[in-house]
């Protein structure tokens, strides 16, 4: 369908359409994703030399212009963590991550944190992550993240994790995202379906 | 022109001609910029000239960058910047070599970024990153690292516990960790903060056994003309170091194979007994170090850039330098006992009866401790008239392994994956 390279502003217009009606839930199984790019923590950061620009330049092409710099995910023992990273959009369209998928968890989720009476939940992203056309998308603690639930082994600090982002071009990202120690990033989890706070989602 | 402009103008070009020519003896190697190589001529301005990523760089925070990536690690030829905070490090019961893997993984990101200018990844306190202020982050490994994860085979063999010399004290809470981060720049703040960012990237793996800072004058705050550096015994320490290729046949170690590149670390933590040394008179503490404290002459010559010569005799037919002053002993008897020094004062401030807790944090890099600092030190220890006012109250010594030259790789790299 929309996996084949994105080859000009009107094919990504039309797929960003399709995406949207078919509605972008943000939730992607487990399992690896067509992988169209590589990012690794170390090379994708503002490309401060020649060679890790050229791996940018190379993952945009297949990706629409999408790429993810910074790219780091909470080390956690067991139950949930959530990767985080920079990313962004060179293409002349905006560019909509649709889901996620790791083998290191059970479930994921595009989640948004929101403040309400002073309290931070998250939440499931209605409509997942809109990159606007060369511009950025970051993914922070306390912010927008990829929520990363029902962990199979422990993330441990200093592994490079593997995320898979799904695009509405119908390319994927594969995202290295490199575990490191956090203390914050404590927002309280609210799944959608249920209003009431499950103390065991929270620790985040 | 006067008379008196005119000799204002040669005595002010003779003394420019002066810190050029110790400049090049003593800052130079690190006016290579860092860590690719030792080759340098003369400074042309503070330290920080030096260190630019470019010479266009505009003034700012570029050009308070030092590059992380290269053959060498940095914070060794790199000019040394106004602070310092060593980081010893113990592994943790349980910690093997996938989880010192990882960790320096970590620890090497937490570098490659800050030292930078870029926040860490998951940093609390990003704004403080942005000025890095020629910051540097070098990793050395102890040899109980070594042991530890049974790479005896692989240690350098001055890589060791170093023989016990006349007249130190050690405490064993200065001792030798696994491992130890040197952090060192201009910025204080930036200091704290890259300080803790290591530990709490460094904590999972590894206990904290001390953290020494240290700190010294750089550039226009130097003591001399030179930049050369006083240490708080008020002397001028510093001036004569190895340059160019003796520089680099100094430093960086030839093998074994994963060590190419690399360094031996000294750090020896010299206490100064500054309430005995008040009561020395200058001319007596001239006598002791062989130079003048006023301008860091010796006392064969009249500035800091002579030579000492140490076979010149009064009309007594004494040698002018004492047998026992320290730039006599101190000197390399051969080549391979060059050794370059980057040393820090330090002061914990003073007890309750005022007495000053201070000195030396000496940090000398080598290719082989076994035939620079041990046969130096073995010297000094015996005769050095210094003596009676410094003591070593602790000591360590790390294999400081090469750089990182790829966007990839990770401090100790080839060490662990050889």
């Amino acid at each position: 369908m929309f996996r084949s390279t994105v080859r000009g502003p009107l094919n990504a217009a039309a797929v960003l359409t399709a995406v949207a009606l078919i509605g972008a839930c943000g939730r992607a199984g487990s399992g690896t994703t067509t992988s169209a790019g590589t990012a690794s923590a170390g090379t994708a950061s503002a490309g401060t030399t020649s060679a890790p620009a050229a791996t940018a330049a190379g993952q945009a092409a297949q990706t629409g212009g999408v790429t993810i710099a910074d790219a780091w995910v909470k080390a956690a023992p067991s139950g949930m963590t959530a990767m985080f990273g920079m990313l962004t959009n060179t293409g002349s369209a905006p560019v909509t991550v649709t889901g996620a998928a790791t083998d290191l968890a059970g479930m994921v989720e595009l989640h948004e944190t929101v403040t309400e009476n002073g309290v931070s939940t998250m939440r499931q992203k209605t409509g997942g992550f809109v990159i606007p056309a060369g511009g950025t998308f970051e993914l922070k603690p306390g912010g927008n993240h990829v929520m990363l639930m029902g962990l199979k082994k422990a993330v441990k600090a200093g592994e490079e994790v593997d995320v898979t982002l799904s695009l509405s071009n119908g390319s994927s990202l594969v995202v290295k995202a490199l575990g490191k120690e956090f203390a914050g990033a404590k927002e309280s989890y609210q799944p959608s379906m249920n209003p009431s706070m499950n103390p065991s989602m929270s620790g985040m | 022109m006067n008379d008196v402009s005119r000799r204002r103008l040669l005595t002010g070009g003779a003394v420019v001609a002066g810190a050029g020519a110790v400049a090049s003896l003593s800052l130079a190697a690190a006016r290579s910029g860092g860590p690719s190589s030792g080759g340098a001529d003369v400074a042309t301005g503070p330290p920080a000239a030096g260190t630019a990523t470019s010479g266009t760089a505009p003034p700012g925070t570029a050009s308070r960058l030092v590059p992380f990536a290269g053959v060498h690690q940095a914070g060794i030829v790199t000019p040394a910047p106004a602070q310092v905070a060593l980081l010893g490090l113990d592994l943790l019961a349980g910690v093997g070599r996938d989880d010192v893997v990882r960790m320096l993984r970590v620890l090497t990101d937490d570098a490659r970024r800050l030292t930078q200018g870029r926040p860490a990844l998951g940093d609390t306190e990003p704004e403080v990153a942005a000025d890095p202020g020629h910051l540097t982050i070098t990793l050395g490994l102890g040899p109980s690292f070594f042991t530890r994860l049974g790479l005896d085979a692989a240690r350098p063999r001055s890589v060791r516990a170093l023989p016990a010399f006349k007249g130190e004290r050690l405490e064993e809470r200065w001792g030798q960790p696994d491992l130890v981060l040197q952090v060192c720049t201009d910025d204080p703040t930036t200091l704290a903060h890259t300080t803790r960012m290591l530990t709490k990237d460094a904590r999972t793996f590894a206990g904290v056994r001390w953290q020494q800072n240290g700190f010294r004058s750089t550039g226009a705050a130097g003591a001399t003309p030179a930049g050369t550096p006083r240490n708080l015994l008020g002397q001028v320490d510093g001036t004569f170091q190895p340059a160019g290729d003796a520089l680099d046949a100094a430093v960086w170690a030839t093998g074994p194979e994963w060590f190419r590149g690399g360094t031996v670390m000294v750090l020896r933590r010299i206490a100064f007994d500054l309430e005995t040394w008040d009561e020395f008179d200058p001319a007596g503490r001239d006598v002791v170090l062989g130079r003048r404290a006023s301008d860091g002459s010796p006392l064969t010559g009249t500035k800091e850039s002579d030579r000492p010569d140490l076979t010149a005799r009064d009309a007594q037919g004494f040698t002018v330098i004492e047998p026992g002053a320290h730039v006599r002993l101190a000197r390399a008897a051969v080549p391979s006992e060059l050794l370059l020094r980057r040393g820090f004062n330090y002061d914990e401030g003073p007890d309750r009866e005022g007495r000053a807790d201070a000195g030396l944090l000496f940090i000398a890099f080598q290719a082989d401790a076994d035939d620079a600092f041990v046969p130096v030190q073995e010297r000094l220890s015996k005769a050095d008239l210094l003596n009676r006012w410094v003591t070593h109250i602790g000591s360590a010594v790390f294999a400081v392994p090469p750089g990182v030259t790829d966007d990839d790789g990770y401090l100790g790299q080839s060490l662990l994956e050889g």
